[in-house]
């Protein structure tokens, strides 16, 4: 027996158990299932279902108690077969069901609910009750995407817990008492939460419904299989559910590692797009304004022939390729491969010009987990609206803020201590965030300053001495990103450049898109190679000779269509007409460029202008793995057949080169995935044998064998201090005008929409009424108007890419004028 | 048979005005609480250990042992149970009512007792006279610096909030009250932590007691410890205010000590039933108790362990007495309606096996009960508290639903035959 051990007795066999474990949780970790509703590992306990009542002697002889609220106890004996305790269960369950409409043929829960499957477990065979049963309103929309049965409801408190206690939005609460106890929303206000989908996962009945899933199947109908969310860069584990080739489910897995079973809505009910009838189904071939079906013999051999007459023409530096940080790493190598060496260029970047240096997200050194979050003293977060952005890793953040991390038993009590108090949370970011309710201290500034805000930061004197107090109480964990699309990118590294100064600091640097994490690991960046190798590293001779100057970043790509010396552009799941900041230069370099084709799953703003368009493949249709913020390796899988013709973005490639007189070699995404993982040297050995069944939660690179040429040091230049009289902060909410969003109708319609955020003083000094013409440094717009007193005066919030807005420009300075 | 008037003499003696500040100076007011602030903490606490003063809110819990719990965290916070909410309960009414002063000062002296600067009073809801009274007399003890910074002109600051409840019985359970206090739902929390003293208001050590608790300590004080043991019973030192209703002619507050008879309450203080009417049975303290009756239970000593031995407690001191024109089985639905009402939802065998209870008493009243009905009853009621023990052996966070048992338990013991005629003449036997 260790110091974080005792030993117990459960049902007469003696257990060694961590300390502070709550005895429910012991035994079922040592193989006794005691029953319950309302406890759930995530969330404090409460006690009030009583369902796990059982004997539990701590030397006082035995005693009916909860096992959900009790610590196991050196000594402590605990039955749970007396025939008391199963009277007591059977009594629990019977009053559960005396008011519960048992409802079950109509009930989504059906086949997959904890009240039936304990009922039949433990419960009494028969009610007694022949009175009548306790009556609401049918179920009640209680948001766009959830409905309430009251009559269902057990009164758990899973849900109310749920969003007081772990997401931070106390819209769903108990009203009245007892016997006529009901959960609800406030009046008014309906529970518009990113999270509240999870209520529905945790709901043990069918009183919480997604208004997506009522009545879509039985559960024993599905078929399922899990995967990694890609709306996100957390990485989150799911398992994704289909009945007739249709995906009707996600679910959140319990990994330990990413989210913790829990997802944001756009995770749980962001796939409506790939179900979408406006998915490409075939190759199109464009005929004067519009487009022509094709054969996909017939428009690759188009691309073949057009991609060949410019190598030769002009070079293989006009030809450049934007995209692949949608797909999966194979996807992401064949798209490296294909340009290094059948094109022999190093103009590709999975990034649109919103994010940061590719070497910094790739290979920066002292990477945190998002695990240390939970073991941090001091946690900043100097970057994107958490909330927003990167929705799991908000829930993780505000846990580790406001502490008593369930689950977080006492293997190391200093830690458990520490974890129980609670980090001390720094948020630092130019408007008001999701985090700020729980921020011991928060830092606002206007976007073009932030530089001289990390000056005073570093020296710590004034009203910032308490912060850089703060935060030189190690352990430290630094979430960095952009925090809006005017910041200057070299920001947050200098940001990281200083965290690196701290005591015991480690560095999650925040990237959009999924697996722009994995793309620049397989080399889709100008100046990397496949495994965070230095696109100048001789060493790496896998793909034979190939162009070892480094290429066009995108916006370098963009300026090249736009002055002639960019001749192709292959656009792999990349809309820049959206996502590049300086939408006014995506959208005149695409109508320069000579020649564009786009891969991707619609036709977007920017596939739209092509002159091939290839259907490809989307998520839940294709197998593959994809790398998180972490550098944490996990699979995708695939449930689904693609729509129509549609193919994986290598399976394109691969054919493409051969058309082209040359080879990718592949056979299948598992043999690129073997490729990669003896190519890349921080992937060596991560095979999907190894994802697939010992490493369930993935694999964080470089691990095992593998190595990391490329060591980056963030570099602390933090660009130059742009001053003006209006400056504009535009940052990405969680439901934008994207294109999964966009074809994801019940979630789009959520997008906060275009709208000019400006504090009342401003609004008034410059005159402004409902609406305002607003002119960024590369785009313009006229909105509407709204006052926001929690701005700084002087600066302007624009969400971005929201239906009917267009991208401002990169450039903090704005003007603005009455319309 | 005479009461012992001690935390009720002023409001007898001086009928008109013994709210007011005026009077309860002239008759010696405050002049204990400044006494306290030279006494000294330690003192004060063995003062009132040795008077053997019990928690007069029902559990009768020594309140010296509660404050020597008190953990040395500070802030550390004093809460006045005045959700005084039990049926037949209206003892601390009175005091808040008529002698507010009284309390305010045993207030300072319990803080003094305890280095506590803040205190709540938590009054019930529906108490708006007996609150405006006392939150008159808070700002009349500001006015004169017996509250506030440097009470009584010494270096000691002591804050008072008279905090109005909303209308939930559960609230008078200590920790709801702390729920409640603290803006939360009115909902008892789970324990462990037991004590307050531990862990109580905003986590902090925190002193929970009753009105008439805190009104005896300026009486202690002036007293001694020996003065008020003298008083009273050896085991239960002290006055104790019964409030006495239902089928008596004198129903009323009786400050009386422990250690007389059932009898002698029921007969001699209380003046006896109306003409022609037999004694059916009693509450003995609170609709939370088990019943008494007559053959068994009338010569009873009056005290916290003969109660307790008799299978029942004195709780609050609500004695709420039934003659034999009472319908048992309605009595008993009432008093399981009121429990239900109030339950506050969170632990399932009380939410909904209360309810369950009054339906099928409601039911066998109005004439539609089953034979099998007694077997249900007596059944739910064990799920709710096993094996219907007093005191009660719980499946529930807090005693509430063990409370809604004890009518249950009672008729079904007592009056079997009253029940099952009901059942049998489908209808109650004496309408």
């Amino acid at each position: 027996m260790s110091e974080h051990t005792v030993r117990i007795v459960v049902d007469g066999r003696e257990l060694e158990v961590p300390k502070g474990e709550l005895v429910i949780k012991a035994a079922q970790d040592n193989g006794t299932y005691i029953p319950r509703f309302c406890w759930h590992p995530r969330m404090k306990p409460v006690g009030m279902c009583r369902m796990c009542l059982v004997f539990i002697d701590s030397g006082r002889g035995p005693m009916l108690t909860t096992a959900c609220t009790t610590p196991v106890a050196d000594g402590m004996k605990v039955d749970t077969t007396d025939p008391a305790v199963k009277k007591a269960q059977e009594g629990i369950l019977e009053f559960l069901l005396i008011n519960h409409p048992l409802d079950c043929p109509v009930c989504d829960r059906g086949g997959e609910c904890p009240l039936q499957d304990q009922t039949m477990a433990y419960g009494p065979g028969e009610s007694r009750f022949v009175e009548e049963k306790r009556h609401f309103e049918k179920p009640i929309p209680i948001s766009d995407l959830v409905m309430l049965d009251r009559e269902r409801c057990i009164l758990c408190a899973r849900c109310t817990r749920f969003s007081e206690e772990v997401s931070g939005d106390p819209l769903i609460e108990f009203l009245d008492r007892g016997y006529h106890t009901e959960v609800n929303t406030f009046p008014d206000h309906p529970f518009r939460s990113y999270f509240s989908g999870n209520t529905v996962q945790i709901c043990p009945v069918g009183a919480l419904t997604a208004t997506l899933y009522r009545f879509r199947a039985r559960p024993w109908d599905l078929v399922a299989v899990e995967s990694t969310c890609t709306h996100c860069t957390a990485g989150d584990r799911i398992v994704i559910q289909a009945s007739q080739n249709e995906i009707l489910r996600f679910l959140g897995v319990d990994a330990e590692a990413t989210n913790q079973g829990w997802l944001s809505d756009k995770c749980r009910f962001g796939f409506g797009y790939i179900n979408s009838d406006q998915r490409l189904t075939v190759p199109l071939i464009r005929d004067g304004d519009g487009f022509r079906e094709a054969t996909w013999g017939e428009a690759l051999d188009l691309i073949a022939q057009r991609l060949g007459d410019v190598i030769r023409t002009s070079g293989p530096d006009a030809v450049a390729a934007l995209g692949g940080a949608r797909g999966t790493n194979e996807d992401a190598y064949a798209l490296s491969k294909f340009m290094r060496t059948v094109v022999g260029s190093n103009n590709l970047d999975c990034r649109m010009d919103d994010t940061l240096d590719a070497e910094f997200l790739a290979a920066t050194v002292d990477r945190a987990l998002i695990s240390d979050i939970d073991r941090a003293k001091t946690i900043l977060v100097w970057g994107p609206d958490l909330k927003e952005e990167h929705p799991t890793l908000y829930l993780r953040v505000r846990r580790a803020a406001i502490g008593s991390v369930p689950g977080l038993v006492s293997s190391n009590s200093d830690a458990h201590l520490a974890a129980a108090a609670g980090a001390t949370l720094v948020v630092v970011h130019p408007r008001a965030t999701g985090l700020d309710p729980v921020a011991d201290f928060k830092l606002t500034y206007r976007p073009g300053s932030g530089a001289e805000l990390l000056a005073q930061l570093r020296a710590g004197e004034g009203r910032l001495a308490e912060v850089r107090a703060a935060l030189a109480e190690g352990p430290v964990v630094a979430l960095v990103g952009r925090t809006g699309s005017t910041e200057d990118p070299r920001l947050a590294e200098a940001v990281a450049a200083f965290v690196r100064t701290l005591p015991d600091a480690k560095i999650l640097p925040l990237a959009r898109r999924a697996n722009t994490y994995g793309a620049l690991d397989m080399g889709v960046a100008p100046t990397l190679l496949p495994g965070r190798v230095s696109i100048s590293e001789e060493t790496f001779t896998a793909w034979g000779d190939i162009p070892r100057k480094p290429g066009r970043d995108c916006r370098s790509i963009l300026e090249g269509a736009l002055a002639g010396d960019i001749q192709a552009l292959l656009l792999v799941g990349a809309d820049p007409v959206r996502d590049v900041p300086d939408g006014d230069l995506a959208d005149r370099a695409l109508d320069a460029v000579p020649f564009l084709v786009a891969v991707d799953l619609f036709l977007t703003d920017s596939a739209g202008r092509a002159d091939v368009v290839l259907p490809a493949d989307g998520f839940g249709e294709k197998e593959g793995t994809v790398t998180n913020l972490e550098g944490r390796v996990q699979k995708v899988n695939a449930i689904v057949p693609g729509a129509g013709q549609s193919r994986p973005d290598w399976s394109i490639l691969d054919d493409l080169a051969r058309r082209m007189g040359s080879s990718l070699g592949f056979g299948s995404a598992e043999a690129i995935a073997k490729e990669i993982a003896e190519v890349a040297p921080a992937y060596r050995g991560v095979t999907w044998d190894v994802l697939d069944w010992e490493a369930r939660d993935g694999v964080v690179v470089p691990g095992g064998e593998g190595t990391q040429p490329l060591v980056y040091l963030p570099a602390d230049t933090p660009g130059p201090i742009i001053k003006a009289d209006l400056v504009l902060h535009s940052a990405r909410t969680m439901y934008d005008d994207g294109v999964t969003m966009r074809h994801t109708p019940h979630l789009h319609r959520l997008a906060p929409g275009a709208a000019l955020h400006v504090h009342p003083d401003d609004a008034a000094r410059l005159g402004l009424g409902f609406r305002a013409r607003v002119v960024g440094s590369s785009g313009s717009a006229t909105l509407p108007v709204v006052t926001d007193p929690s701005l700084a005066r002087g600066v302007v919030y624009v969400p971005f890419n929201q239906p009917g807005c267009p991208p401002l420009g990169s450039d903090p300075r704005v003007t603005v004028e009455p319309a | 048979m005479n009461e012992t008037r001690l935390v009720t003499r002023r409001m007898a003696d001086h009928p008109a005005d013994s709210h007011t500040i005026e009077r309860y100076e002239a008759t010696g007011g405050y002049s204990q609480a400044r006494r306290s602030l030279q006494m000294g903490r330690e003192r004060l606490v063995e003062l009132v250990k040795e008077s053997g003063l019990l928690g007069r809110g029902g559990a009768a819990f020594p309140a010296g042992m509660k404050w020597s719990f008190l953990a040395p965290a500070r802030p550390a916070y004093l809460v006045v149970n005045a959700d005084e909410s039990e049926p037949g309960t209206y003892k601390d009414r009175q005091l808040l009512e008529r002698d507010p002063h009284q309390l305010v000062e045993g207030i300072i002296i319990a803080a003094v007792a305890n280095e506590v600067h803040h205190a709540f009073v938590y009054v019930r809801g529906e108490y708006a006279r007996p609150a405006r009274r006392l939150q008159r007399a808070v700002e009349e003890a500001y006015g004169r610096g017996y509250l506030g910074k440097d009470i009584f002109g010494s270096d000691y600051d002591l804050e008072v909030v008279v905090h109005l409840g909303a209308g939930a019985y559960i609230c008078g359970e200590e920790t709801a009250l702390l729920n409640s206090l603290e803006g939360h739902r009115g909902e008892p929390r789970l324990k462990p932590p037991y004590f307050p003293a531990a862990t109580g208001l905003y986590g902090k050590p925190t002193i929970v007691n009753n009105v008439e608790t805190i009104s005896n300590l300026p009486h202690i004080l002036e007293l001694g410890a020996d003065g008020f043991r003298k008083l009273g019973h050896p085991e239960d030192t002290g006055t104790f205010l019964f409030s006495v209703s239902g089928h008596v002619r004198k129903p009323g507050n009786y400050e009386l000590p422990h250690g007389i008879t059932w009898r002698e309450l029921i007969f001699e203080v209380a003046g006896g039933l109306r003409e022609g009417r037999t004694l059916k049975c009693w509450i003995p303290g609170g609709a939370s108790a088990p019943w008494f009756v007559p053959a068994d239970h009338l010569d009873l000593e009056i005290t916290k362990d003969a109660t307790g031995r008799a299978g029942s407690m004195l709780g609050s001191g609500a004695v709420v007495v039934m003659d034999d024109t009472t319908c048992v089985v309605r009595a008993a639905q009432r008093i399981v309606r009121f429990f239900a009402h109030e339950s506050c939802g969170q632990c399932t065998p009380c939410r909904e096996g209360t309810s369950w209870l009054e339906m099928i008493l409601g039911r066998i009243e109005e004439g539609a009960g089953r034979e099998v009905d007694v077997d249900v009853l007596l059944d739910v009621a064990d799920n709710i508290s096993v094996g219907l023990a007093w005191p009660p052996r719980m499946t529930t966070i807090c005693p509430l639903g063990p409370s809604a048992v004890s009518p249950v338990s009672s008729i079904t013991r007592y009056f079997k035959d009253e029940i099952m005629a009901h059942i049998h003449q489908a209808g109650c036997p004496l309408r």
